[in-house]
C-alpha cells in the first residue's frame, strides 16, 4: 500500500483551500536505468476529491505531473469539521485513499 | 499555517508580477523557491519518520520513543541544533543518523552494522532519513546550540576544521575550494561560507532537504557523502568520524543561526 | 515486462470493482482519456477532449514562475473567471506529450487549481477552459527552465 498522502484543508470565510501532497513516482515512461533499459511508466491517472462523501473534483493526470505530486483546490461552502477525502488511481491499478477534517 | 498561495479568484485581481519585462535570474529564482515553498514533499518524509518512531519495530519489537537524541529519552523538540554532541553511554560525539542507529540497534534490535552498510534511499537507511527528516522538523525555526563542553565535542571541532581545509584527491579540492569564500556559486546555486555562520536557514541550517531535481529527501550524512563525490573524495564510511567532525565544525559555526530543516532545494 | 495491454487490462479490471464499489468517477470520464494524454500538441489534445479551436482570452488566468530553477518541479495554477467553466487544463508546448492534467469542475469547487508539472525545457505553457457552451478559452505564459548546478 502506498505512503500516506498529506492533506491540509483549511476555512476561510464560506469556502476551504485543500492543499495535497501524494507521495508518487510519476515515473512518465520515457527516462531509461543504468543498463539503457526504459523504466516502464508508473503514474497516478485518476484523482477524485470528496467533501463529506460528496464527489466534488475528479482529475485525469498524465506522468508530465511532477513526482510527489501537489494539488491545490477550492471548496465552496466548506467548513471547519467537514470531512475532504482524497483518492487517487494509478496506471497499474494502485489506489489509496486519505482523508483530512476541515480546520 | 498561513497559505502562501494565492489564488485568483476574478479576472480583475491579477496577481502582481513585476511590471518591468526583464526581471533578474537571481529575482526569477527566488520567485521559483517562494512558490514551492508551500507544499514541500520533505513532509511526506516527516510524517513517515514520525509513525517509524512511534512504531514497535525490529527484533526486539519496541519502538524508539525511548531513544536518547541528547536530551534525555524521549525528548525530540530541541534535539536537532544540539547535534552532534557528545554522548557518556557510548563515549562518541555523534550526529543524528548516527545516534539513530545506536537507537535502533541498541533497543530495537536491529544490527548496526547492516544498518550503517545499507545504501541511501534503501530499506532502513531509507527509513533513517525519513526519521532524521521528522526530527529535524521538530526543531524548526530554533537556533542552532551545540555544546563545546565536552573536551571529545572540541577535538571535533579542530578535526572538522582540519577536514574543511584539506585538500586531496585528484582535484586537489577542499570543502574550502567552494566554501571557503564570501559571495561564490556553482551557476544558480550560491555556495553559503561555512568557515562562519552563513546565517538562519543556510548551510546545516538546510539540511535535510527534498532536492527537487531528482525528487529524493537528503539528509546530512547524503550531502556531505555527496560533497565528498563532487570532490573526488574516497566514499566515506557512513557516520564516520569525518563527516561528523565536520557537522560539528558547521554547527558550531552556525550557533545562533535558525534552522529550516527539512528545507526545499533545487 | 509489464505492458500498455497488461496496465489497460489492470486498470479496466479495477475499475470494475471501484465502478460497483461506488468509487469510480462518473461513466463519463471513467476511462482515463490515452488520446488526449499521448497527444503531441494542443490542437491534437483538444480534438480527443472533444473541444472546439481554442480562443486566447485575459479571462483564464495561469499563474507559474518566469524561470524555473528545474524543470523537474514546476508550480503551475490554473483559473477561469467566468462562469459555465467545465474542465480546466494544463498543457506544456514542448513536453514530449503536451496535455498534463485535465481537471472537472464541480458547481463544489472554485475553477481554480494549482499542481506542478515537469518541463523537458524551456516551453509554452497553456492554461485552458472548456465552457459548458462549448466554447474553449485559453492563456499562455513562456515558462524558462534551467539547470541548476552541483550541491545547493
Amino acid at each position: 500500500m502506498a505512503d500516506p498522502m498529506r492533506i491540509r484543508a483549511q476555512a476561510a470565510g464560506d469556502k476551504a483551500t485543500v492543499r495535497v501532497l501524494m507521495s508518487h513516482e510519476m515515473e512518465t515512461g520515457q527516462r531509461k536505468d543504468s543498463a539503457g533499459k526504459p523504466i516502464p511508466a508508473w503514474f497516478i491517472q485518476q484523482v477524485t476529491a470528496q467533501h463529506n462523501g460528496k464527489t466534488v473534483l475528479e482529475a485525469q493526470w498524465g506522468p508530465a505531473v511532477a513526482k510527489n505530486p501537489f494539488l491545490q483546490f477550492i471548496v465552496k461552502g466548506a467548513k471547519a469539521g467537514d470531512k475532504i477525502a482524497i483518492s487517487w488511481l494509478d496506471n497499474r491499478g494502485d489506489k489509496r485513499t486519505d482523508e483530512a477534517t476541515v480546520t | 499555517m498561513k497559505p502562501k498561495w494565492t489564488l485568483l479568484a476574478g479576472a480583475a485581481t491579477l496577481v502582481a508580477l513585476p511590471v518591468a519585462a526583464q526581471k533578474s535570474s537571481a529575482e526569477g529564482i527566488a520567485e521559483y523557491r517562494k512558490m514551492l515553498e508551500d507544499g514541500n514533499p520533505a513532509e511526506l518524509y516527516e510524517v513517515k519518520g514520525e509513525a517509524l518512531w512511534k512504531q514497535k519495530r525490529g527484533p526486539k519489537n519496541v519502538s524508539l520513543e525511548a531513544c536518547d537524541l541528547g536530551k534525555g529519552p524521549g525528548v525530540v523538540k530541541g534535539a536537532w541544533v544540539e547535534l552532534p554532541r557528545y554522548f557518556a553511554d557510548t563515549g562518541r560525539v555523534q550526529d543524528v543518523e548516527s545516534r539513530l542507529v545506536t537507537c535502533m540497534s541498541t533497543l530495537q534490535g536491529f544490527d548496526a552494522d547492516k544498518l550503517a552498510a545499507t545504501p541511501f534511499g534503501k530499506g532502513e537507511m531509507a527509513n533513517i532519513t525519513a526519521l532524521a527528516t521528522w526530527i529535524s522538523g521538530q526543531s524548526r525555526d530554533m537556533p542552532f546550540a551545540l555544546s563545546q563542553a565536552h573536551p571529545l565535542e572540541r577535538k571535533f571541532y579542530a578535526l572538522g576544521e582540519k577536514a574543511f581545509y584539506y585538500r586531496a584527491g585528484p582535484m586537489d579540492f577542499s570543502c574550502a575550494s567552494c566554501h571557503g569564500e564570501e559571495h561564490k556559486r556553482i551557476r544558480l546555486q550560491d555556495l553559503p561560507p561555512l568557515y562562519k555562520n552563513p546565517g538562519d536557514g543556510l548551510g546545516i541550517a538546510a539540511w535535510p532537504a527534498y532536492r527537487v531535481s531528482n525528487g529524493q529527501m537528503w539528509s546530512m550524512q547524503l550531502r556531505l557523502n555527496d560533497c565528498l563525490r563532487l570532490q573526488r573524495f574516497p566514499y566515506p564510511k557512513f557516520g564516520s568520524d569525518v563527516t561528523t567532525a565536520l557537522a560539528v565544525y558547521m554547527g558550531v559555526n552556525a550557533k545562533g543561526a535558525k534552522s529550516i530543516a527539512p528545507a526545499l532545494k533545487r | 515486462m509489464y505492458t500498455r495491454r497488461d496496465a489497460l487490462a489492470r486498470s479496466a479490471a479495477v475499475a470494475g470493482i471501484m465502478a460497483s464499489a461506488g468509487l469510480l468517477p462518473t461513466a463519463a470520464q471513467a476511462a482515463w482519456n490515452q488520446a488526449a494524454f499521448e497527444a503531441k500538441n494542443m490542437a491534437d489534445a483538444l480534438k480527443a477532449l472533444g473541444g472546439a479551436a481554442p480562443t486566447e482570452t485575459k479571462d483564464v488566468t495561469l499563474t507559474g514562475p518566469d524561470i524555473a530553477e528545474n524543470g523537474a518541479v514546476v508550480p503551475l495554477a490554473c483559473a477561469c473567471a467566468l462562469p459555465g467553466v467545465k474542465r480546466l487544463m494544463l498543457m506544456v508546448e514542448k513536453n514530449p506529450n503536451t496535455l498534463a492534467a485535465v481537471f472537472d469542475v464541480s458547481d463544489a469547487v472554485e475553477p481554480n487549481f494549482a499542481t506542478r508539472v515537469k518541463m523537458g525545457q524551456s516551453s509554452n505553457v497553456f492554461a485552458v477552459a472548456m465552457m459548458s457552451d462549448g466554447k474553449v478559452l485559453f492563456a499562455q505564459k513562456e515558462v524558462k527552465v534551467t539547470l541548476g548546478g552541483c550541491g545547493g
